[in-house]
């Protein structure tokens, strides 16, 4: 048996510890810069409003917008796609939340232009699954009349929303605001 | 381990090989590692291909690198870049599309790699850092193919990248934050291709480090067989060089006529031709597939369409694929047996034609739109596939009765009286 000896701390002692604490935060401070290099630089987060003017869109009518490298649809919905989408109980949609950033539930109101402006949507037009585009009704708008995502089958309704498939959520409404009655600014 | 014993020693024979072993005696590892190092008598050409894949990667690597002399990652050029090297560089078309087919060969080499290993149980006891090992390179080389898939910028590289670093989005809270790191923007854009170029260009270099783990591990406990017996005595084993040399060698060369074959006949084959359309992030195919490759475990992800308690359908796929994988690692501990190979194993013998079939089918079904009745045959194959690893092999090693094995490799392969013979020749 060996007893054990306490003995003061030598100078030694005193340098590993102080090196070692002085190298670790170093370590750290320096790992977040190279980790933060790879987030959205001032140049990807500048591009971030967009302008357009949709004096042009007739009922029946879309357009497909590129708004941060992403596609944003704007539809001016006929009155049947509008009562379609109204005739839908909150309660057969999957995902109940409007998406629309104002934490609503997903009425058709919610998730259109708003009131006086319902029969216009704009919203983000990425799959909520794994980010394709989705195809409106033009090309298979899928069994509810809205968007078909083609890549792994996720069927949106004429709101946007997500009725059936993979995806978890509805296509998300950007922030916008009408610029005048015809202009609207996204983002 | 006695039955290890070397098939002679490196003697330095001229005064520089003298002079170089006393300073650093690389030239005496290489020996005998490649050229006295013992391997099992018994081994078939199943067992050629770890050395053609390092030859694979090894050509990966120089046509990679030549490649890269002529690239440019650029959101605006790449495509052009590519078909420049197609038809502007001195045989540009030729390295090209070897590195393109490499990369089809070095996955049909690492299946056939695996399923061998599945079928000797060559991941069990003492070998299972080995089979991790492989089963790390195996998640790099995937990652490698992925980002290099992304750099001609044609509408599959777009839209494959898209989805695929869509899959982290399905993480809970930190899921588009981590997407939005990924891609250094809001979409996949001109950040992400730089930076998967630049990765793509790394990690063939961090496979070569792990595959040196490999062989190193490899070589610490021995080949396993087809008979699955350990070397037990010096006549169980060959001298590497010039028995394995020549077995690698041939196979590898009848690999090469393959090679050649989809190279030169059929070199856009194994690729889609929605790759040659520029990537246009306002267009998705009408029709994403993955790599033939990729498409079992793409398959996996699409075959949960179903909400499993609070887990949401999409993150149920992620963790679907990614444990198809997983699972892998944990699988010397989850086949019970003791019997290492199939051949005296004669229900596990079944059950391992029975997974290839599944593996194979699910490949299929990747290839298939996601709609029925594809989705719901995807959904049993993803069961059985999970099944086979978990329920299956767990429980085969508990009721199997195994039949009986020989006493050792050189019995296996000569009889009971050769192998005495044998024994009694070499004293």
């Amino acid at each position: 048996m060996s007893e054990e000896v306490y003995e003061d701390p030598t100078r030694r002692d005193f340098l590993y510890v102080a090196t070692g604490a002085f190298g670790v935060v170093g370590a750290a401070s320096v790992a977040w810069p190279f980790i933060d290099q790879m987030n959205p630089d001032a140049s990807a987060l500048a591009l971030s409003t967009t302008e357009v003017d949709i004096s042009s869109l007739e009922p029946g009518m879309s357009m497909r917008i590129m708004w941060r490298g992403k596609p944003v649809f704007i539809r001016n919905r006929t009155e049947e796609e509008v009562a379609a989408a109204k005739d839908v109980a909150l309660a057969d949609l999957p995902d109940q939340d409007a998406r629309n950033g104002k934490a609503e539930e997903a009425t058709d109101l919610a998730r259109s232009a708003g009131e006086g402006r319902e029969s216009l949507i704009v919203m983000v037009g990425v799959c909520t699954h794994l980010g394709c585009i989705p195809l409106g009704v033009e090309n298979n708008g899928g069994e509810f009349g809205g968007w078909f995502c083609p890549c792994h089958g996720s069927h949106y309704d004429t709101a946007g929303r997500i009725r059936k498939g993979p995806a978890p959520e509805n296509l998300p409404v950007p922030p916008f605001e009408f610029l005048s009655d015809n202009v609207i600014k996204i983002g | 381990m006695s039955g290890m014993e070397h098939h002679g020693h490196y003697e330095p024979a001229t005064g520089v090989e003298k002079w170089i072993d006393k300073r650093l005696p690389l030239p005496r590892l290489m020996y005998d590692s490649f050229v006295s190092y013992p391997v099992p008598r018994n081994l078939n050409y199943m067992y050629t291909f770890g050395g053609i894949l390092m030859i694979m990667l090894v050509i990966q690597i120089i046509t990679g690198i030549v490649l890269a002399m002529h690239y440019t990652a650029n959101t605006a050029i790449s495509f052009g870049a590519v078909e420049h090297i197609m038809r502007d560089v001195n045989y540009g078309w030729l390295i090209r599309y070897m590195h393109m087919n490499g990369a089809s060969m070095f996955f049909i080499a690492v299946y056939l790699h695996i399923f061998r290993g599945l079928y000797y149980g060559s991941y069990k006891e003492p070998r299972e850092l080995l089979w991790i090992l492989g089963v790390v390179i195996f998640l790099l080389m995937m990652a490698t193919a992925f980002m290099g898939y992304v750099l001609p910028w044609g509408q599959m590289s777009f839209w494959g990248a898209t989805v695929i670093t869509n899959l982290f989005s399905a993480l809970p809270l930190v899921g588009e934050p981590i997407v939005t790191w990924l891609w250094g923007g809001f979409s996949v854009d001109n950040a992400t291709l730089n930076r998967f170029f630049s990765l793509h260009y790394l990690l063939p270099f961090m496979i070569l480090g792990v595959v040196i783990l490999h062989v190193w591990a490899l070589h610490v406990t021995g080949q396993t067989n087809p008979t699955g017996i350990e070397v037990k005595k010096k006549q169980d084993t060959l001298p590497f060089t010039p028995y394995a040399t020549v077995k690698d060698a041939f196979a590898l060369m009848c690999f090469f006529v393959v090679f050649g074959w989809f190279l030169f006949y059929m070199p856009n084959f194994l690729g889609h031709p929605d790759n040659y359309i520029p990537a246009d992030p306002l267009v998705t195919p009408a029709h994403i597939v993955p790599e033939w490759y990729f498409l079992p475990f793409y398959a996996i992800l699409r075959a949960i369409t179903f909400d499993i308690g609070p887990i949401d359908s999409k993150l149920g796929g992620v963790i679907a694929m990614f444990g198809s994988i997983a699972v892998l690692f944990v699988l010397p501990w989850l086949d019970t047996s003791k019997v290492r190979s199939a051949k005296y194993r004669p229900i596990y013998k079944w059950f391992f034609w029975i997974f290839v079939a599944d593996a194979v089918l699910l490949g299929w079904l990747g290839s298939k739109p996601a709609e029925q009745p594809y989705i719901i045959i995807a959904q049993m194959a993803t069961l059985y596939y999970f099944a086979h690893f978990l329920v299956v092999l767990p429980l085969l090693g508990l009721y199997e009765t195994p039949d009986e094995q020989p006493a050792s490799i050189s019995e296996a392969v000569l009889g009971k009286d050769g192998d005495a013979a044998l024994a009694e020749s070499k004293g």
